[in-house]
Protein backbone atom coordinates (compact mmCIF):
# COMPACT_ATOMS: atom_id res chain seq x y z
CA UNK A 1 0.00 0.00 0.00
CA UNK A 2 1.38 3.36 -0.93
CA UNK A 3 -0.12 5.88 0.90
CA UNK A 4 0.83 8.81 -0.61
CA UNK A 5 -1.31 8.13 -3.59
CA UNK A 6 -4.14 7.99 -1.52
CA UNK A 7 -3.86 12.23 -1.15
CA UNK A 8 -2.52 12.37 -4.74
CA UNK A 9 -5.52 10.94 -6.63
CA UNK A 10 -8.46 11.35 -4.40
CA UNK A 11 -9.31 14.89 -5.79
CA UNK A 12 -9.14 13.35 -9.20
CA UNK A 13 -11.36 10.70 -8.23
CA UNK A 14 -13.83 13.39 -7.16
CA UNK A 15 -14.33 14.69 -10.25
CA UNK A 16 -15.56 11.76 -11.47
CA UNK A 17 -18.72 12.21 -8.78
CA UNK A 18 -20.82 14.60 -11.06
CA UNK A 19 -20.90 12.11 -14.16
CA UNK A 20 -22.07 9.39 -12.33
CA UNK A 21 -24.52 11.61 -10.43
CA UNK A 22 -26.15 12.59 -13.26
CA UNK A 23 -25.95 9.67 -15.18
CA UNK A 24 -27.81 8.11 -11.94
CA UNK A 25 -30.19 10.69 -11.41
CA UNK A 26 -30.89 11.57 -15.16
CA UNK A 27 -32.09 8.11 -15.82
CA UNK A 28 -33.57 7.72 -12.34
CA UNK A 29 -36.17 11.04 -12.98
CA UNK A 30 -36.71 9.85 -16.58
CA UNK A 31 -37.03 6.27 -15.68
CA UNK A 32 -39.45 7.10 -13.02
CA UNK A 33 -42.10 8.67 -15.70
CA UNK A 34 -41.76 5.55 -17.74
CA UNK A 35 -42.21 3.14 -14.86
CA UNK A 36 -45.14 4.70 -13.34
CA UNK A 37 -46.42 4.93 -17.42
CA UNK A 38 -45.79 0.62 -17.55
CA UNK A 39 -47.09 0.14 -14.22
CA UNK A 40 -50.20 1.64 -15.11
CA UNK A 41 -50.90 -0.08 -18.32
CA UNK A 42 -49.95 -3.31 -16.33
CA UNK A 43 -52.92 -3.08 -14.09
CA UNK A 44 -55.23 -1.26 -16.62
CA UNK A 45 -57.22 -4.40 -16.98
CA UNK A 46 -56.57 -4.12 -21.19
CA UNK A 47 -55.23 -7.54 -21.94
CA UNK A 48 -52.87 -6.49 -24.82
CA UNK A 49 -51.30 -3.44 -22.78
CA UNK A 50 -50.56 -5.72 -20.12
CA UNK A 51 -49.04 -8.51 -21.89
CA UNK A 52 -46.82 -5.79 -23.70
CA UNK A 53 -45.83 -4.69 -20.26
CA UNK A 54 -45.21 -7.96 -18.69
CA UNK A 55 -42.96 -8.95 -21.68
CA UNK A 56 -40.98 -5.66 -21.55
CA UNK A 57 -40.43 -6.26 -18.06
CA UNK A 58 -39.40 -9.75 -18.45
CA UNK A 59 -36.58 -9.04 -21.20
CA UNK A 60 -34.83 -5.94 -18.90
CA UNK A 61 -35.12 -8.14 -16.22
CA UNK A 62 -33.79 -11.19 -17.67
CA UNK A 63 -30.82 -9.62 -19.26
CA UNK A 64 -27.75 -8.32 -17.33
CA UNK A 65 -27.76 -4.41 -18.08
CA UNK A 66 -23.89 -5.10 -19.97
CA UNK A 67 -25.81 -6.96 -22.30
CA UNK A 68 -28.25 -3.87 -23.07
CA UNK A 69 -25.57 -0.90 -23.00
CA UNK A 70 -23.80 -2.90 -25.70
CA UNK A 71 -26.65 -3.79 -27.43
CA UNK A 72 -27.65 0.46 -27.69
CA UNK A 73 -24.06 1.07 -28.04
CA UNK A 74 -22.89 -0.98 -30.38
CA UNK A 75 -25.59 -2.73 -31.56
CA UNK A 76 -27.52 0.16 -33.17
CA UNK A 77 -23.96 1.02 -35.04
CA UNK A 78 -24.89 -1.86 -37.73
CA UNK A 79 -27.92 -0.21 -39.18
CA UNK A 80 -26.74 2.22 -41.92
CA UNK A 81 -30.53 3.51 -41.86
CA UNK A 82 -29.72 4.72 -38.35
CA UNK A 83 -26.63 6.07 -38.52
CA UNK A 84 -28.03 8.34 -41.31
CA UNK A 85 -31.18 9.25 -39.41
CA UNK A 86 -32.00 11.90 -36.74
CA UNK A 87 -31.08 9.39 -33.95
CA UNK A 88 -27.37 9.14 -35.16
CA UNK A 89 -26.44 12.07 -33.01
CA UNK A 90 -27.94 10.74 -30.08
CA UNK A 91 -27.20 7.35 -30.50
CA UNK A 92 -23.35 7.99 -31.29
CA UNK A 93 -22.26 9.55 -27.74
CA UNK A 94 -21.65 7.15 -25.26
CA UNK A 95 -23.16 9.32 -22.67
CA UNK A 96 -26.93 9.18 -24.13
CA UNK A 97 -26.58 5.46 -24.72
CA UNK A 98 -25.85 4.93 -21.13
CA UNK A 99 -29.17 7.55 -20.11
CA UNK A 100 -31.09 5.45 -22.62
CA UNK A 101 -30.02 1.93 -21.32
CA UNK A 102 -30.30 2.78 -17.52
CA UNK A 103 -33.58 4.33 -18.46
CA UNK A 104 -35.17 2.05 -19.86
CA UNK A 105 -33.30 -0.78 -16.87
CA UNK A 106 -34.89 1.22 -14.03
CA UNK A 107 -38.15 1.71 -15.73
CA UNK A 108 -38.73 -1.79 -15.73
CA UNK A 109 -37.75 -2.24 -12.14
CA UNK A 110 -39.72 0.69 -10.93
CA UNK A 111 -42.35 -0.19 -12.80
CA UNK A 112 -43.02 -3.73 -10.57
CA UNK A 113 -42.09 -1.51 -7.60
CA UNK A 114 -44.89 0.93 -8.25
CA UNK A 115 -47.49 -1.92 -9.65
CA UNK A 116 -47.15 -3.62 -6.08
CA UNK A 117 -47.79 -0.12 -4.50
CA UNK A 118 -50.62 0.39 -6.41
CA UNK A 119 -52.12 -3.25 -5.82
CA UNK A 120 -51.73 -2.50 -2.11
CA UNK A 121 -54.77 0.14 -1.63
CA UNK A 122 -57.57 -1.24 -1.07
CA UNK A 123 -60.49 -1.74 -3.51
CA UNK A 124 -62.68 -0.70 -1.20
CA UNK A 125 -61.36 2.79 -1.48
CA UNK A 126 -61.50 2.81 -5.18
CA UNK A 127 -64.92 2.21 -4.92
CA UNK A 128 -65.62 4.64 -2.24
CA UNK A 129 -63.85 7.46 -4.85
CA UNK A 130 -66.02 6.20 -7.15
CA UNK A 131 -69.30 6.66 -4.99
CA UNK A 132 -68.01 10.06 -4.55
CA UNK A 133 -68.08 10.43 -8.37
CA UNK A 134 -64.35 10.69 -8.85
CA UNK A 135 -63.62 10.20 -12.32
CA UNK A 136 -60.72 7.39 -12.97
CA UNK A 137 -58.04 10.66 -13.42
CA UNK A 138 -59.15 12.08 -10.23
CA UNK A 139 -59.43 9.02 -8.52
CA UNK A 140 -56.08 7.95 -9.54
CA UNK A 141 -53.89 11.66 -8.47
CA UNK A 142 -56.18 11.58 -4.97
CA UNK A 143 -56.51 8.41 -3.82
CA UNK A 144 -54.18 5.79 -5.83
CA UNK A 145 -50.73 7.38 -6.93
CA UNK A 146 -49.93 9.17 -3.47
CA UNK A 147 -50.70 5.87 -1.25
CA UNK A 148 -49.12 3.66 -3.71
CA UNK A 149 -45.88 6.05 -3.70
CA UNK A 150 -45.74 6.25 -0.59
CA UNK A 151 -46.05 2.12 -0.03
CA UNK A 152 -43.51 1.63 -2.73
CA UNK A 153 -40.38 3.93 -1.27
CA UNK A 154 -39.14 1.33 0.62
CA UNK A 155 -38.52 -0.06 -2.53
CA UNK A 156 -37.78 2.63 -5.05
CA UNK A 157 -34.97 3.63 -2.44
CA UNK A 158 -32.98 -0.09 -2.85
CA UNK A 159 -33.79 0.87 -6.45
CA UNK A 160 -32.32 4.14 -6.33
CA UNK A 161 -28.80 2.63 -4.61
CA UNK A 162 -29.20 0.13 -7.43
CA UNK A 163 -28.95 2.58 -9.97
CA UNK A 164 -25.95 4.20 -8.54
CA UNK A 165 -24.00 1.34 -8.55
CA UNK A 166 -25.17 -0.03 -11.98
CA UNK A 167 -23.63 3.69 -13.39
CA UNK A 168 -20.00 2.17 -12.85
CA UNK A 169 -20.70 0.10 -16.41
CA UNK A 170 -21.05 3.05 -18.03
CA UNK A 171 -17.11 3.04 -17.73
CA UNK A 172 -17.07 0.18 -19.77
CA UNK A 173 -18.21 1.98 -22.66
CA UNK A 174 -15.45 4.68 -22.34
CA UNK A 175 -17.15 7.14 -19.78
CA UNK A 176 -14.92 8.92 -17.05
CA UNK A 177 -17.47 8.74 -14.30
CA UNK A 178 -15.76 7.38 -10.83
CA UNK A 179 -14.85 3.60 -11.80
CA UNK A 180 -13.78 4.87 -14.92
CA UNK A 181 -11.62 7.11 -13.83
CA UNK A 182 -10.28 4.77 -11.36
CA UNK A 183 -9.63 2.55 -14.00
CA UNK A 184 -7.38 5.15 -16.36
CA UNK A 185 -5.24 6.04 -12.96
CA UNK A 186 -4.62 2.32 -12.33
CA UNK A 187 -3.45 1.92 -16.13
CA UNK A 188 -1.00 4.64 -15.16
CA UNK A 189 -0.06 4.13 -11.79
CA UNK A 190 -0.18 -0.05 -11.17
CA UNK A 191 -1.97 1.08 -8.37
CA UNK A 192 -5.57 -1.29 -8.54
CA UNK A 193 -5.97 -1.41 -4.34
CA UNK A 194 -5.06 2.23 -3.59
CA UNK A 195 -7.34 3.36 -6.21
CA UNK A 196 -10.32 1.02 -5.96
CA UNK A 197 -10.57 1.60 -2.41
CA UNK A 198 -10.85 5.28 -2.90
CA UNK A 199 -13.64 4.48 -5.36
CA UNK A 200 -15.69 2.01 -3.22
CA UNK A 201 -15.37 4.77 -0.67
CA UNK A 202 -17.04 7.33 -2.67
CA UNK A 203 -19.55 4.91 -3.94
CA UNK A 204 -20.49 3.83 0.00
CA UNK A 205 -20.95 7.49 1.21
CA UNK A 206 -23.07 8.53 -1.63
CA UNK A 207 -24.79 5.50 -0.86
CA UNK A 208 -24.78 6.19 2.72
CA UNK A 209 -26.27 10.00 2.01
CA UNK A 210 -29.07 8.07 0.18
CA UNK A 211 -30.03 5.93 2.39
CA UNK A 212 -30.24 8.42 4.83
CA UNK A 213 -32.18 10.80 3.01
CA UNK A 214 -34.87 8.17 1.52
CA UNK A 215 -35.09 7.94 5.40
CA UNK A 216 -36.11 10.87 6.44
CA UNK A 217 -38.47 11.15 3.28
CA UNK A 218 -40.30 7.75 4.26
CA UNK A 219 -40.55 9.40 7.61
CA UNK A 220 -42.09 12.29 6.25
CA UNK A 221 -44.39 10.75 4.61
CA UNK A 222 -45.94 8.52 7.30
CA UNK A 223 -47.62 11.07 9.80
CA UNK A 224 -49.67 8.57 10.87
CA UNK A 225 -46.37 7.15 12.41
CA UNK A 226 -45.04 10.21 13.26
CA UNK A 227 -48.39 11.08 14.89
CA UNK A 228 -47.94 7.66 16.67
CA UNK A 229 -44.52 8.06 18.03
CA UNK A 230 -45.59 11.70 19.33
CA UNK A 231 -48.52 10.44 21.25
CA UNK A 232 -46.10 7.41 22.93
CA UNK A 233 -43.58 10.07 23.66
CA UNK A 234 -46.02 12.20 25.13
CA UNK A 235 -47.55 9.26 27.46
CA UNK A 236 -43.88 8.14 28.59
CA UNK A 237 -43.32 11.81 29.62
CA UNK A 238 -46.89 12.06 31.51
CA UNK A 239 -45.77 8.45 33.53
CA UNK A 240 -42.45 9.68 34.05
CA UNK A 241 -43.76 12.46 35.83
CA UNK A 242 -46.32 10.96 38.08
CA UNK A 243 -43.29 8.36 39.34
CA UNK B 1 -32.48 -12.34 -42.38
CA UNK B 2 -30.98 -15.08 -43.57
CA UNK B 3 -27.65 -13.20 -43.74
CA UNK B 4 -28.54 -13.38 -40.04
CA UNK B 5 -29.08 -17.14 -39.06
CA UNK B 6 -26.39 -17.81 -41.22
CA UNK B 7 -24.14 -16.29 -38.83
CA UNK B 8 -25.53 -17.84 -36.33
CA UNK B 9 -25.00 -21.25 -37.45
CA UNK B 10 -23.22 -24.37 -35.82
CA UNK B 11 -19.26 -25.23 -36.94
CA UNK B 12 -16.54 -23.26 -38.53
CA UNK B 13 -18.72 -20.64 -41.00
CA UNK B 14 -21.33 -19.65 -37.78
CA UNK B 15 -20.85 -18.61 -34.65
CA UNK B 16 -23.42 -20.23 -32.86
CA UNK B 17 -21.55 -23.10 -31.48
CA UNK B 18 -18.81 -20.35 -29.99
CA UNK B 19 -22.14 -18.55 -28.11
CA UNK B 20 -23.61 -22.04 -27.10
CA UNK B 21 -19.76 -22.72 -25.36
CA UNK B 22 -20.41 -19.25 -24.12
CA UNK B 23 -23.09 -19.70 -22.31
CA UNK B 24 -21.88 -23.41 -20.98
CA UNK B 25 -18.73 -21.01 -19.09
CA UNK B 26 -21.50 -18.59 -18.21
CA UNK B 27 -23.60 -21.45 -16.37
CA UNK B 28 -20.51 -23.03 -14.79
CA UNK B 29 -19.13 -19.83 -13.51
CA UNK B 30 -22.48 -18.63 -12.04
CA UNK B 31 -23.39 -22.12 -10.60
CA UNK B 32 -19.73 -22.30 -8.74
CA UNK B 33 -20.25 -19.08 -7.89
CA UNK B 34 -23.40 -18.89 -6.47
CA UNK B 35 -22.50 -22.63 -4.27
CA UNK B 36 -19.05 -20.36 -2.99
CA UNK B 37 -21.71 -17.30 -2.32
CA UNK B 38 -23.60 -19.61 -0.05
CA UNK B 39 -20.84 -21.45 1.77
CA UNK B 40 -19.90 -17.12 2.48
CA UNK B 41 -23.28 -16.78 3.40
CA UNK B 42 -24.29 -18.73 5.83
CA UNK B 43 -20.77 -18.62 7.85
CA UNK B 44 -21.63 -14.65 7.24
CA UNK B 45 -24.86 -15.23 8.77
CA UNK B 46 -23.68 -17.14 11.47
CA UNK B 47 -21.27 -14.56 12.35
CA UNK B 48 -24.26 -11.48 12.04
CA UNK B 49 -26.06 -13.66 14.37
CA UNK B 50 -23.29 -15.00 16.84
CA UNK B 51 -23.56 -13.78 20.33
CA UNK B 52 -19.72 -12.24 20.28
CA UNK B 53 -19.33 -8.44 19.27
CA UNK B 54 -16.58 -8.79 16.92
CA UNK B 55 -17.76 -11.38 14.72
CA UNK B 56 -20.96 -9.36 14.46
CA UNK B 57 -19.03 -6.50 13.39
CA UNK B 58 -17.36 -8.45 11.05
CA UNK B 59 -20.28 -10.08 9.32
CA UNK B 60 -22.09 -6.68 9.56
CA UNK B 61 -18.85 -4.68 8.01
CA UNK B 62 -19.02 -7.11 5.10
CA UNK B 63 -22.66 -7.15 4.15
CA UNK B 64 -22.82 -2.94 4.01
CA UNK B 65 -18.97 -2.68 2.22
CA UNK B 66 -19.92 -5.31 -0.52
CA UNK B 67 -23.96 -3.92 -0.80
CA UNK B 68 -22.67 -0.16 -1.09
CA UNK B 69 -19.59 -0.67 -3.47
CA UNK B 70 -20.55 -1.62 -7.10
CA UNK B 71 -19.70 -5.08 -8.30
CA UNK B 72 -17.65 -3.96 -11.28
CA UNK B 73 -15.63 -2.08 -8.73
CA UNK B 74 -15.36 -5.38 -6.45
CA UNK B 75 -14.05 -7.40 -9.62
CA UNK B 76 -11.70 -4.97 -10.38
CA UNK B 77 -10.34 -5.07 -6.90
CA UNK B 78 -9.75 -8.91 -7.25
CA UNK B 79 -8.75 -8.85 -10.77
CA UNK B 80 -5.75 -6.18 -10.76
CA UNK B 81 -4.95 -6.69 -6.78
CA UNK B 82 -5.53 -10.66 -6.76
CA UNK B 83 -2.81 -11.16 -8.37
CA UNK B 84 -0.34 -8.84 -5.98
CA UNK B 85 -2.39 -9.98 -3.04
CA UNK B 86 -1.35 -13.85 -4.04
CA UNK B 87 2.14 -13.14 -4.72
CA UNK B 88 2.96 -11.25 -1.72
CA UNK B 89 1.25 -14.31 0.73
CA UNK B 90 3.75 -16.39 -1.79
CA UNK B 91 6.65 -14.33 -0.98
CA UNK B 92 6.36 -13.85 2.52
CA UNK B 93 4.97 -17.50 3.28
CA UNK B 94 6.71 -19.55 1.20
CA UNK B 95 9.72 -17.28 0.01
CA UNK B 96 8.56 -17.40 -3.55
CA UNK B 97 9.49 -14.71 -5.64
CA UNK B 98 8.17 -15.69 -9.36
CA UNK B 99 5.53 -14.05 -11.42
CA UNK B 100 1.82 -15.66 -10.26
CA UNK B 101 -1.69 -15.08 -12.20
CA UNK B 102 -4.66 -16.40 -11.14
CA UNK B 103 -6.68 -17.10 -14.52
CA UNK B 104 -9.80 -15.32 -15.23
CA UNK B 105 -12.21 -18.09 -14.21
CA UNK B 106 -11.21 -18.49 -10.96
CA UNK B 107 -10.94 -14.84 -10.11
CA UNK B 108 -14.16 -13.99 -11.60
CA UNK B 109 -15.46 -16.99 -9.38
CA UNK B 110 -14.10 -15.56 -5.91
CA UNK B 111 -15.15 -12.30 -6.89
CA UNK B 112 -18.59 -13.30 -7.78
CA UNK B 113 -18.86 -15.66 -5.10
CA UNK B 114 -18.07 -12.48 -2.51
CA UNK B 115 -20.53 -10.40 -3.82
CA UNK B 116 -23.59 -13.24 -4.08
CA UNK B 117 -21.93 -14.41 -0.45
CA UNK B 118 -23.10 -10.72 0.68
CA UNK B 119 -26.69 -10.89 -0.33
CA UNK B 120 -26.60 -14.52 0.96
CA UNK B 121 -25.78 -13.22 4.66
CA UNK B 122 -29.13 -11.35 4.42
CA UNK B 123 -31.26 -13.90 3.41
CA UNK B 124 -29.88 -16.79 5.17
CA UNK B 125 -30.09 -14.70 8.10
CA UNK B 126 -33.77 -13.91 7.66
CA UNK B 127 -34.31 -17.71 7.16
CA UNK B 128 -32.70 -18.39 10.65
CA UNK B 129 -34.50 -15.95 12.40
CA UNK B 130 -38.01 -16.88 10.92
CA UNK B 131 -37.35 -20.37 12.54
CA UNK B 132 -39.47 -20.37 15.92
CA UNK B 133 -37.30 -20.27 19.29
CA UNK B 134 -39.72 -22.53 20.55
CA UNK B 135 -38.44 -24.95 18.52
CA UNK B 136 -35.06 -24.33 19.66
CA UNK B 137 -36.23 -24.96 23.28
CA UNK B 138 -38.43 -27.53 22.84
CA UNK B 139 -35.27 -29.67 20.90
CA UNK B 140 -32.88 -28.96 23.38
CA UNK B 141 -35.45 -29.64 26.17
CA UNK B 142 -35.38 -33.43 24.05
CA UNK B 143 -31.42 -33.31 25.03
CA UNK B 144 -30.68 -32.49 21.47
CA UNK B 145 -26.31 -31.41 20.97
CA UNK B 146 -25.89 -28.58 19.01
CA UNK B 147 -24.73 -30.16 16.38
CA UNK B 148 -27.81 -33.03 16.37
CA UNK B 149 -30.16 -29.54 16.60
CA UNK B 150 -28.36 -27.82 14.34
CA UNK B 151 -28.69 -30.82 11.20
CA UNK B 152 -32.04 -31.57 12.02
CA UNK B 153 -33.87 -28.75 13.52
CA UNK B 154 -32.01 -25.66 11.88
CA UNK B 155 -31.16 -26.90 8.06
CA UNK B 156 -34.29 -28.23 6.78
CA UNK B 157 -36.22 -25.17 7.73
CA UNK B 158 -33.92 -22.48 6.93
CA UNK B 159 -33.14 -24.06 3.34
CA UNK B 160 -37.19 -24.13 3.05
CA UNK B 161 -37.33 -20.50 4.09
CA UNK B 162 -34.22 -19.55 2.11
CA UNK B 163 -35.23 -20.82 -1.14
CA UNK B 164 -36.94 -18.16 -2.62
CA UNK B 165 -34.27 -15.33 -1.49
CA UNK B 166 -31.50 -17.39 -3.17
CA UNK B 167 -33.40 -18.11 -6.00
CA UNK B 168 -33.26 -13.88 -6.70
CA UNK B 169 -29.61 -14.28 -5.26
CA UNK B 170 -29.00 -16.97 -8.35
CA UNK B 171 -30.17 -14.43 -10.79
CA UNK B 172 -28.28 -11.74 -9.71
CA UNK B 173 -25.26 -13.86 -9.85
CA UNK B 174 -26.17 -14.89 -13.25
CA UNK B 175 -26.75 -11.82 -14.95
CA UNK B 176 -23.36 -10.67 -13.19
CA UNK B 177 -21.22 -12.80 -14.77
CA UNK B 178 -21.29 -10.72 -17.66
CA UNK B 179 -19.63 -8.47 -16.19
CA UNK B 180 -16.20 -11.06 -15.87
CA UNK B 181 -16.42 -10.76 -19.94
CA UNK B 182 -14.69 -7.32 -19.38
CA UNK B 183 -11.56 -9.14 -17.29
CA UNK B 184 -11.22 -12.03 -20.33
CA UNK B 185 -13.08 -14.95 -19.69
CA UNK B 186 -15.11 -16.39 -23.01
CA UNK B 187 -18.62 -16.49 -21.56
CA UNK B 188 -21.73 -15.09 -23.43
CA UNK B 189 -20.67 -11.50 -23.49
CA UNK B 190 -17.16 -12.07 -24.63
CA UNK B 191 -18.03 -14.58 -27.51
CA UNK B 192 -20.85 -12.13 -28.65
CA UNK B 193 -17.99 -9.18 -28.44
CA UNK B 194 -15.68 -11.22 -30.07
CA UNK B 195 -18.11 -12.70 -32.87
CA UNK B 196 -19.13 -8.87 -33.88
CA UNK B 197 -15.46 -7.86 -33.82
CA UNK B 198 -14.98 -10.43 -36.50
CA UNK B 199 -18.44 -9.80 -38.79
CA UNK B 200 -18.90 -6.29 -37.76
CA UNK B 201 -22.44 -7.21 -36.94
CA UNK B 202 -22.64 -6.70 -32.74
CA UNK B 203 -26.52 -6.09 -33.41
CA UNK B 204 -27.07 -9.63 -34.13
CA UNK B 205 -24.55 -10.97 -31.45
CA UNK B 206 -26.04 -8.95 -29.02
CA UNK B 207 -29.60 -9.69 -29.28
CA UNK B 208 -28.47 -13.81 -29.08
CA UNK B 209 -26.64 -13.22 -26.11
CA UNK B 210 -29.47 -11.44 -24.27
CA UNK B 211 -31.92 -14.11 -25.64
CA UNK B 212 -29.46 -16.85 -23.83
CA UNK B 213 -29.48 -15.03 -20.76
CA UNK B 214 -33.37 -15.35 -20.92
CA UNK B 215 -33.13 -18.92 -21.63
CA UNK B 216 -30.81 -19.35 -18.67
CA UNK B 217 -32.74 -16.99 -16.33
CA UNK B 218 -36.15 -18.74 -17.25
CA UNK B 219 -35.02 -22.39 -17.13
CA UNK B 220 -33.28 -21.50 -13.25
CA UNK B 221 -36.29 -19.90 -12.75
CA UNK B 222 -38.34 -22.66 -13.25
CA UNK B 223 -35.75 -25.15 -11.49
CA UNK B 224 -36.26 -22.83 -8.18
CA UNK B 225 -39.86 -23.02 -8.80
CA UNK B 226 -39.93 -26.65 -8.68
CA UNK B 227 -36.98 -26.91 -5.42
CA UNK B 228 -39.48 -24.90 -4.09
CA UNK B 229 -42.12 -27.36 -4.29
CA UNK B 230 -40.16 -30.00 -3.21
CA UNK B 231 -39.33 -28.50 -0.03
CA UNK B 232 -42.51 -27.42 1.22
CA UNK B 233 -43.89 -31.27 0.27
CA UNK B 234 -44.28 -31.68 3.66
CA UNK B 235 -46.68 -28.26 4.52
CA UNK B 236 -50.03 -27.86 4.70
CA UNK B 237 -51.16 -25.47 2.34
CA UNK B 238 -53.45 -22.82 3.62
Amino acid sequence: MRFELFAEYFPALLAGIPMTLKLAGLSLFIGFFLAVVLAVLRTSGIRPLEAFVRSYVYVFRGTPLLVQIFLIYYGTGQFDFIKESFLWPVLREAYWCAIIALTLNTGAYTSEIIRGGIESVPWGQVEAAKACGMNVWLRFRRVVFPQAIRQALPGYGNEIILMVKSTSLASTVTLLEITGIARKIVSQTYAPLELFIMAGAIYLTIVFVITRAVDMLENRLSPDLMARRHVKNAAERDIASVH
Amino acid sequence: MSEWISLLTWGDAGWGDEMVRGALWTLLLATVAFVLGVVIGSLGAGAKLSYLPPLRWLGQGYTTVIRGVPDLLVIYLLFFGGNQAVMAIARSLFGYDGYIELNAFTIGAIALGTVSGAYSTEVIRGAVLAVPAGQIEAARACGMSGWLLFRRILVPQVARYALPGLGNVWQLTLKDTSLISIVGLVEIMRSASIASGSTQKPFVFYVSAACLYLVLTAGSNRAFGLAELWANRGVRRV
